[in-house]
């Protein structure tokens, strides 16, 4: 599949390393994210692997290394400046407004690409009511992409979990994101539900090209889906290949206790 | 055949409108821009008029044309209901072909069956999901060559020869035209009203699909005689919301909305048809028993979460307006202060409620294909919502009866419409014939012989035709049958009066030639769930809350009322269900425990649930059960589960 875009790794992690106190939760890890590319990554729990996502994201801030997105440094942006730079995430535990509707939770999405004074908006005239409809069309069109249609104006905290966890997936995609973060984006499917989710992400790597990096503990859906896999234990970065290489790789073996797979 | 010819002499059509793209030209010029279709997208109701409605046609047709197209040549079509599908049939028809739609929810082995029977060379479908299923098809039927989609997404790493999207094909439609300009209306020109219209592949309860072939005939000839009966007018609005597979929508969407020439709508989703329904408000709607089931359940769910004053205020007036309507349908006298009261009815809750259901402005409805439960027919009509009872059939063209205005009855299905008359045999079944018969089954004269005989079709249902002309429908012919010692035992019957039930959603009655009637039960997941949640109940799944002692309580209360029900009938009395189980799965066509159309496939579930079966007719009350459920995806596994089985006391005729 050949993608678009300049060439050279979009996300580069040179050997950072993150601490709360003396614990040493990522240990100097580097790694490297090409365009269009969908990287996992795996590991048993309290590797480190959400760590590292938020050290991309900007929640942390490694005490060492260093971290570039599209060839510039910013390993000491805050998470607004990280968002800005088009890096969306979703959560572990579903992080959305719960008494806002799936619609104004993703419109959420777009606030950092609307413009206005407050006035405009509060009266919804001119520029400002144009702005809304085109953002509105925009998150339409994720909606119908997401097949979540259905639920457009339903309170984001009375849907099952498996659709929160969408929605999620629609808000971080509403930023237009040039690399998205997903943190268990399967955590707690049933296998309908993970199969759905799977091809979403299969389609925005796709239709949008958008680069995705994912933390899973399936490893059939990791297996499936992915380019690439990052495996960490114990903060440091055991393998790094095509999914079929990481399969085979002894000190992976090793740090599963050797049941590896399924 | 000598009769259907006979019936088909009386009923001559303008040669030059003897074809439904020859209608639709007639409409695009007499109602250019009057709309013919709508479809929700991106939350917007977009519009097509009828000139828009051909041209779109016309491009599928000639791009088709310039892959090759020969007439006479059958074309899946696969998809939820979208304007490009309805284009898509109008296109194959303008050449001479002939559409096949398949159930969209098919599973790949099923969409094999049909497209090799069909000997289909092109499909068009909606999107990624039926191209997958259509490719695993094409390994294996040569038939098959070109997949038409329409929706692009996920489509783009797709290599295959003979994948093209509609939008390509458009395009090669229009380089086909620069060298071929009067290609359309030639073969326009060259449809009779004799050509097959459609295939439909009915699911049918035993063995394999059937596809009953539709003339343009047929089909011009019922849509038109149904439309003079019931009024239909060019500004009605309809939703085309149930399977294009099924004969039900291609006649309300496809066939009337051309030959009457009013507006069909086309849902965002099948998840969001009940807010649609409420957006589009439409004035002519069909739905089978389970629709309007639903819409009451959900109506229920809410009110039962409503606020005490609320629930007491709208359980009054519903009950006074069912109970209005019930003597209204008797033919009783209806008591002044009943009649003072509905008009508050009407202000406080009617109204309101029919609003909110997206049913205001119907002026006729139907429900067909199974018995309709005489509290969900009542509520509705006591609302005020003109719901009336069809009796139809895809070798029909659908229409058979109706029940006329002013002549709505509940345990009656109708009278004949126009064209169609109607004789019962002498075993007591319901035989039939007008201009809508059809064709016969394709490439299966056996069957077709069983079915059409001296142009007269043979329903398979018993039933009788009352002193004013209704027919009344009892069962399924074939599934009449006798206990072990010789009681009357029609399984159909006991079925509807158990799923007349909010909580039951479906049932199977066990009984021929054994000492009793039992009865497989499958709970309504929202309903039960419901009533689970306000009581406290906590479940995991269908499996958990359908074995919880409380649940078992719940619908044992529910046989038991149809027992009281059957004690008063002097030919059923003894055919009361006096065991029941309640299933640990949800029976499913993925599984063909059941149709597509949700019909219950007997036979298949007699096997196939045979231990537990035993199990009724013996003492025990636990049963140990594994099943194959098979996923959306074809692949299939094992679940097993503990099920309980319950007695039930028979009851008594009241004296």
């Amino acid at each position: 599949m050949s993608r678009p875009g300049p060439s050279g790794p979009l996300l580069e992690v040179d050997g950072v390393s993150v601490r709360f106190g003396a614990l040493i939760a990522v240990n100097q890890v580097s790694l490297r994210v090409a365009r269009g590319e969908i990287v996992a990554i795996i590991g048993p729990n309290g590797a480190g692997k959400t760590t590292l996502l938020n050290a991309i994201s900007g929640f942390y801030h490694p005490y060492q290394g260093r971290i570039a997105f599209a060839g510039k440094d910013r390993t000491h942006l805050s998470p607004p400046d990280v968002a800005a730079l088009g890096i969306a995430r979703t959560f572990q535990n579903v992080a959305l407004f719960r008494g806002m509707s799936v619609l104004d939770n993703i419109m959420t999405g777009r606030l950092l690409k609307m413009r206005g004074s407050f006035l405009l908006e509060a009266l919804y005239w001119g520029p400002a009511k144009r702005q809304e409809l085109e953002h509105r069309a925009f998150v339409e069109r994720i909606i119908d992409f997401l097949e979540i249609q259905a639920i457009r104006k339903t309170q984001a905290g009375r849907l099952p979990y498996g659709l929160q966890k969408r929605v999620e997936l629609a808000r971080a995609l509403a930023a237009e994101p040039t690399l998205l973060l997903l943190d268990e984006p399967m955590a707690g499917m049933n296998v309908e539900e993970k199969e759905d989710m799977c091809r979403f992400i299969l389609d925005v790597n796709q239709e949008f090209g958008t680069t995705i990096a994912l933390i899973e503990h399936d490893m059939g859906v990791v297996m499936d889906i992915s380019d690439r896999v990052v495996v960490l234990d114990y903060g440091r970065k055991i393998a790094d290949g095509r999914p079929a290489e990481v399969r085979m790789d002894r000190a992976v073996l090793d740090a599963y206790l050797g049941v590896a797979h399924e | 055949m000598e009769a259907v010819a006979k019936s088909n002499d009386a009923l001559a059509l303008d040669p030059q409108l003897d074809t439904f793209p020859k209608l639709v030209r007639l409409n695009a010029r007499r109602l250019g821009n009057k709309v013919a279709i709508r479809e929700k997208d991106l939350g917007i109701w977009q519009a097509s008029t009828w000139s828009q409605y051909f041209e779109e046609a016309r491009l599928i047709a000639i791009g088709l044309g310039s892959l090759g197209f020969a007439r006479g040549e059958r074309v899946a079509i696969v998809g939820d209901n979208r304007p490009q599908l309805y284009w898509a049939v109008m296109a194959v028809q303008a050449l001479g072909g002939i559409p096949v739609p398949i159930y969209q929810d098919s599973i790949e082995k099923e969409m094999e069956y049909i497209i090799d029977h069909a000997e289909a060379r092109f499909a068009v479908v909606e999107d990624q999901e039926q191209v997958d299923k259509l490719l695993g098809v094409r390994a294996r039927c040569p038939y098959l060559q070109h997949v038409v989609y329409d929706d692009p997404r996920g489509m783009r790493a797709y290599g295959e020869p003979g994948l093209v999207s509609l939008a390509e094909l458009r395009e090669l439609g229009r380089k086909f035209e620069v060298g071929h300009p009067t290609y359309f209306d030639d073969e326009v020109a060259r449809g009779t009203a004799d050509d097959i219209a459609i295939i439909c592949y009915t699911s049918g309860t035993t063995g394999t699909p059937k596809g009953a072939m539709l003339s343009h005939r047929n089909l011009i000839a019922t849509a038109r005689n149904a439309a003079l009966f019931e009024g239909l007018r060019e500004d009605e609005d309809v939703l085309s919301y149930l399977p294009m597979a099924w004969v039900g929508d291609h006649i309300f969407s496809y066939a009337q909305a051309i030959v009457v020439g009013f507006a069909i709508n086309c849902p965002e989703s099948a998840a969001t048809v009940l807010a649609d329904l409420k957006e589009i408000a439409p004035t002519y709607f069909f739905g089978p028993p389970r629709i309007w089931e639903s819409i009451l359940t959900g109506v229920m769910v809410r009110v039962e979460d409503a606020a005490r004053p609320k629930r007491a205020i709208v359980h009054f007036f519903l009950r006074l307006a069912q109970d209005i309507e019930r003597k209204r349908l008797g033919r009783q006298a209806i008591p002044l202060w009943q009649r003072l009261l509905y008009p508050l009815g009407s202000l406080l809750v009617y109204g309101p409620l029919k609003d909110n259901l997206g049913l205001s402005r119907v002026r006729r409805a139907y429900t067909a294909g199974e018995a309709i439960g005489p509290e969900i027919f009542l509520f509705f009509r006591g609302l005020g919502v003109n719901v009336k009872q069809l009796y139809g059939m895809t070798e029909a063209s659908v229409f058979v009866t109706i029940q006329r205005d002013g002549d709505v009855r509940l345990d009656t299905v109708g009278t004949p419409i126009t064209g169609v008359e109607i004789r019962i045999s002498n075993e007591g079944e319901v035989l039939f014939r007008s201009p809508g018969v059809f064709q016969g089954y394709a490439k299966n004269p056996d069957a077709t012989r069983q079915t059409l005989e001296d142009g007269w079709i043979r329903s398979g249902d018993a039933g009788f035709l009352d002193g004013d002309g209704h027919l009344k429908i009892i069962d399924r012919a074939k599934d009449v049958s006798h206990l072990a010692d010789g009681t009357m035992f029609a399984p159909k019957f006991l079925e509807n009066k158990l799923k007349f039930s909010p909580y039951v959603r479906e049932a199977v009655c066990i009984g021929q030639g054994r000492p009793c009637v039992t009865a497989f039960i499958n709970i309504d997941l929202t309903a039960v769930g419901n009533w689970a949640e306000r009581r406290n109940i906590a479940y995991t799944s269908y499996t958990d809350l359908a074995q919880k002692a409380e649940v078992y309580a719940l619908i044992q209360g529910e046989v038991e009322r149809v027992n009281r029900s059957l004690a008063e009938d002097e030919v059923l009395r003894g055919a009361q269900i006096r065991r029941f189980l309640i299933l640990h799965k949800e029976l499913d066509p993925d599984d063909e425990e059941i149709t597509r159309t949700r019909k219950v496939r007997r036979g298949y579930i007699a096997q196939k649930y045979a231990p537990l079966i035993e199990a009724l007719y013996s003492g025990r009350d636990r049963v140990q059960v594994e099943a194959k459920v098979t996923y959306e995806d074809g692949r299939s596994g094992m679940m097993r589960a503990d099920v309980r089985i319950h007695d039930v006391s028979s009851a008594q005729a009241a004296p």
